[in-house]
């Protein structure tokens, strides 16, 4: 048996057990973040946080949900919503936080685009943080279906029916997801299951991955600099602080982190208290009726984009777009020729690209929200072609890109 | 190096059981997802079509689809084509449309205008005729005529009657 001194404190006694000093120091005091950042650097930590206020809300939704297609509907709508004390703030603090949790992430995913903070080993980085896009939009998807109403059910048929891949017609596919022939008690049984259980248990698996992709190659800086982390921490540890480049984790960074988690906090309850309802679409306050399909279909907002470059083109160009579009962001660090690690506004053509794919991204989503007629399929086909082609064009002007 | 031989041994016989156990748990997790006997057994709908308005679209409910039963008027009947005809389930003289009425893009329920004697597809602007027959994009092909027998005025969906093997060999189900 291993020798244990007498413990003088709580501390300490963990100390001995667990190397929590140990712990503390390796993962957080001398984990060593650059100084020359800017608030969007703290947008992982708003999204921790977001995440965090998403499973304790959903904990409490699930006490009184019944996922059964008889009852799931005056579940929410009637129990929660009237009869649980309170029931009313988990729902709008859950429905709200899905809505903004993918504000933050996009507006996390272009500060990496914009910085090229996902090269020249941030590379998995980039793609684990890219999985866990994919399991999100997947948990927003599943959570969705569960009030039952005519959204859920509607964009469930839509949705699964996209498995069938078109002309291939793989309707036994669909119908193997579904566990039936429309969305019935199966399906909304099993995204029951995924949505409380399978994918939240994987996004917390690749969040401990994407914080381990991190710690090697450690966060980019406002200006790309390749920083000697060990040089500079040994500079903050001997006292000249002044000169160090970089600071500790924990306390520095995570005060400034947690200040702008602060102002994000009072933006999120401001929705929460007076503006929820912009994440309460009114179709789904009508049961789901697989008779009566709603004259407009639309996703949330945050799959729009994706949604508008399906929509414009016969069936199988849309699925096939559709396609590319969903996989494509996973490429980035391929894709960029470039070996400039550099905010874009210094790339040439690269700032160009940057901003037209945001633009472009921007007018998907609002297309996408428009019904399909006229100058808006014409808006969102152009739209789509141009989302297209930029990736297309990406190798070719980042390959020609000059050193900086 | 020691001698391995008999650990790598012993890995490889659980490397081999546990692939074998992982490929029937594999196997048991997707029967699991399969549909039910009783959805599949959901059965037969019967309807009786003598009670049919002209230029009126009845919805009946198959499977948990839509099925669209349409009767034509006399001047719908003879404005349209060979192909569109050949579509049509003929009970005595009356001309019927019936369909899965989803439409085959993304599976959304098209409405019937009476007044255009079409389908509108609100979802992404599909349209189809009379007939079910798509005839503005996105939907790449007509909507699906169901499995269906004849009996009399009556007609049972789920089964495949002569009438339905002979659309069948035509190919204009779906």
């Amino acid at each position: 048996m291993a020798h244990f001194e007498k413990a003088r404190n709580l501390e300490e006694w963990l100390d001995q057990r667990l190397a929590i000093k140990t712990l503390r120091r390796v993962l957080a005091e001398e984990y060593w973040i650059p100084k020359n950042i800017n608030f969007l650097w703290a947008m992982g930590m708003v999204l921790a946080i977001t995440f965090g206020i998403l499973l304790v809300s959903g904990i409490f939704l699930l006490m009184y949900y019944q996922p059964n297609i008889e009852t799931a509907f005056d579940s929410v709508n009637y129990t929660i919503m009237q009869e649980v004390e309170f029931g009313w703030l988990w729902r709008h603090m859950h429905a709200v936080a899905a809505s903004v949790v993918f504000l933050i992430i996009y507006i996390h995913m272009f500060t990496g685009i914009y910085y090229g903070s996902y090269k020249k080993g941030r590379e998995l980085i980039w793609i684990s943080g890219m999985l866990l896009f994919v399991t999100f939009s997947a948990e927003a998807f599943s959570g969705y279906m569960l009030p039952w109403g005519q959204m859920s059910y509607w964009a469930g048929m839509v949705i699964t029916n996209l498995f069938s891949l078109g002309s291939l017609e793989f309707n036994g596919l669909v119908e193997w997801i579904r566990g039936d022939y429309v969305p019935g008690q199966a399906f909304l049984t099993r995204f029951f299951m995924l949505h409380v259980l399978l994918l939240p248990l994987a996004i917390i698996g690749l969040i401990g991955l994407h914080f381990g992709t991190l710690r090697i190659p450690h966060v980019n800086n406002q200006d790309g600099e390749e920083i000697d982390f060990d040089e500079e921490a040994k500079k903050y540890l001997a006292g000249n602080k002044k000169e160090a480049k970089v600071i500790r984790f924990q306390p520095d960074f995570l005060s400034k982190d947690m200040f702008v988690v602060s102002i994000f906090l009072i933006f999120y309850f401001y929705l929460v208290f007076w503006h929820f309802d912009f994440a309460m679409d009114p179709i789904n306050f009508d049961p789901a009726d697989g008779l009566k399909t709603p004259p407009h279909i639309y996703p949330e907002w945050y799959f729009l984009w994706s949604y508008e470059i399906l929509r414009p083109f016969p069936k199988d160009p849309g699925l096939i777009a559709f396609g590319f579009a969903q996989v494509i962001f996973f490429f980035l660090p391929f894709l960029d020729k470039s070996p400039n690690v550099a905010p874009a506004s210094r790339r040439g053509m690269f700032k160009v690209w940057f901003w037209v794919m945001l633009v472009d991204m921007i007018v998907l989503t609002v297309m996408g929200k428009l019904p399909p007629q006229g100058i808006y399929s014409s808006i969102g086909f152009v739209a789509a072609v141009i989302f297209i082609g930029l990736w297309i064009v990406l190798p070719i002007i980042t390959k020609k890109e000059k050193a900086v | 190096m020691a001698d391995n031989s008999r650990r790598d041994f012993m890995g490889k016989v659980f490397g081999g059981w546990a692939a074998l156990g992982g490929l029937g748990a594999l196997y048991a997790a997707k029967k699991t997802w399969d549909p039910l006997p009783s959805v599949k057994a959901a059965g037969f709908t019967k309807v009786d079509l003598s009670a049919a308005e002209p230029n009126v679209l009845n919805v009946e409910k198959w499977r948990g689809k839509p099925i669209f039963i349409l009767k034509k008027t006399p001047e719908m009947v003879a404005n349209q084509t060979d192909e569109e005809t050949a579509r049509d389930v003929i009970v005595g003289n009356d001309h019927f449309l019936i369909c899965i009425g989803l439409c085959t893009h993304l599976g959304c329920i098209p409405a019937y205008r009476p007044d255009k004697h079409d389908f509108k597809c609100a979802c992404h602007g599909g349209e189809f005729n009379a007939s079910a027959i798509n005839t503005a994009p996105p939907p790449p092909s007509p909507m699906v005529i169901p499995p269906f027998r004849l009996d009399g005025t009556t007609i049972i969906l789920g089964e495949e009657g002569p009438e339905y093997k002979k659309m069948k060999e035509a190919g204009v189900i779906a």
